[in-house]
């Protein structure tokens, strides 16, 4: 596992207080995990901070799942 | 502690979201010099973010409403009286347009999203003032945050200025109002703060730096910094203050032109 999926597995295990194996490539924050709205802007905020990247908003509405998250931050690096 | 500035004292606080919330930072700044706090907050979403916030402070008084409805502000202010026999200030920290009207041109704003703009982000301070003028036996202070989009244009800011500069000049109004029986309203102008809410703002990021940049201070404000400005405004310290619009921006507003050592920037 790459450092940046790490990273981002750290941020939704803390922020949702889910357990690390529910975590996985094509679980959805909302469907999955339990994430409400304000869950996923506050993710893409806690991404934003971890990786001093920008996400846009038409962007962050695309980050749906774990596995979507890891691949814009990797783009974006 | 028994020496806190907010010892004794009661005070509600409106609009707190999560830990990235400026009424965060007022709440700890409240806390840690005695104050004895209340929250409202907005639906489910906010109350399992309120609760533990609450908790952290040494409060388990938390009550629902909803702003925009008659109806919730009174049930708001009756829980409050059964509880507590005096108010002695009140933070409001609200404000809330349509998102996909904050970037593009203001004068595409909608008739709808105006008035929704005006009635939750500004009247309902004064619909606070109403009710909460009626609990402060012994004087109080009234708080509201507003931000320098107010007063010059901003990108993206739009009808959010709009509203803000009616939100200032009702604070002058309530002001002269209710200075007669020792209540005292300001507003607090911060700075560029990435919290829930500015993450509705069209290029957020680049006007952060762009005041990190260019203001006096050459960096941008902090939540616990607007609550260090709040607690003056909130205390007897500012006893003689009313009417204000205190800005907490690290002087970005005295500037007229880019810093001369502020880098060229690019918005991508």
């Amino acid at each position: 596992m790459s450092d940046v999926e790490d990273r981002v597995k750290k941020i939704v295990v803390e922020h949702l207080g889910v357990e690390e194996e529910k975590v996985t490539e094509n679980a959805s924050f909302i469907d999955d995990l339990g994430a409400d709205s304000l869950d996923t802007v506050e993710l893409v905020m806690a991404f934003e901070e971890e990786f001093g990247i920008e996400i846009p908003d038409d962007a962050a509405e695309t980050i749906q799942t774990f596995g979507d998250a890891v691949k814009f931050i990797k783009e974006a690096q | 502690m028994a020496s806190g500035l907010m010892q004794g004292k009661r005070g509600l606080i409106m609009g707190l979201a999560n830990d990235k919330s400026i009424a965060w930072g007022i709440a700890q700044a409240l806390a840690a010099e005695g104050a004895e706090l209340a929250f409202s907050y907005q639906g489910e979403a906010l109350k399992k973010r309120v609760g533990p916030l609450a908790n952290e402070l040494g409060s388990d008084f938390i009550v629902e409403c909803d702003v925009g409805d008659e109806a919730s502000m009174d049930a708001l202010f009756a829980t409050l009286a059964e509880r507590w026999d005096n108010l002695d200030f009140v933070v409001h920290a609200i404000g809330f347009s349509d998102k996909s009207e904050l970037r593009g041109r203001y004068v595409d704003t909608s008739r709808a999203n105006f008035a929704m703009s005006m009635d939750i982000s500004v009247y309902s301070f004064t619909a606070i003032a109403q009710r909460a003028e009626k609990m402060m036996n012994n004087g109080g202070s009234m708080l509201t945050l507003t931000y320098y989009g107010a007063e010059k244009v901003m990108p993206h800011y739009n009808v959010m200025g709009v509203a803000k500069a009616a939100l200032e000049a009702s604070v002058r109004y309530l002001a002269e109002d209710l200075g007669k029986d020792g209540i005292r309203v300001n507003a607090i102008s911060a700075g560029t703060i990435k919290t829930l809410a500015a993450s509705g703002i069209g290029d957020f990021r680049y006007i952060m730096k762009w005041n990190q940049y260019n203001s006096p201070l050459r960096r941008t404000v902090d939540q616990s910094e607007v609550g260090k400005s709040a607690l003056y405004l909130l205390s007897d310290l500012s006893s003689g203050v009313t009417g204000e619009v205190h800005h907490v921006d690290a002087g970005y507003h005295v500037v007229g032109m880019k810093a001369v050592d502020a880098p060229d920037i690019s918005k991508t």
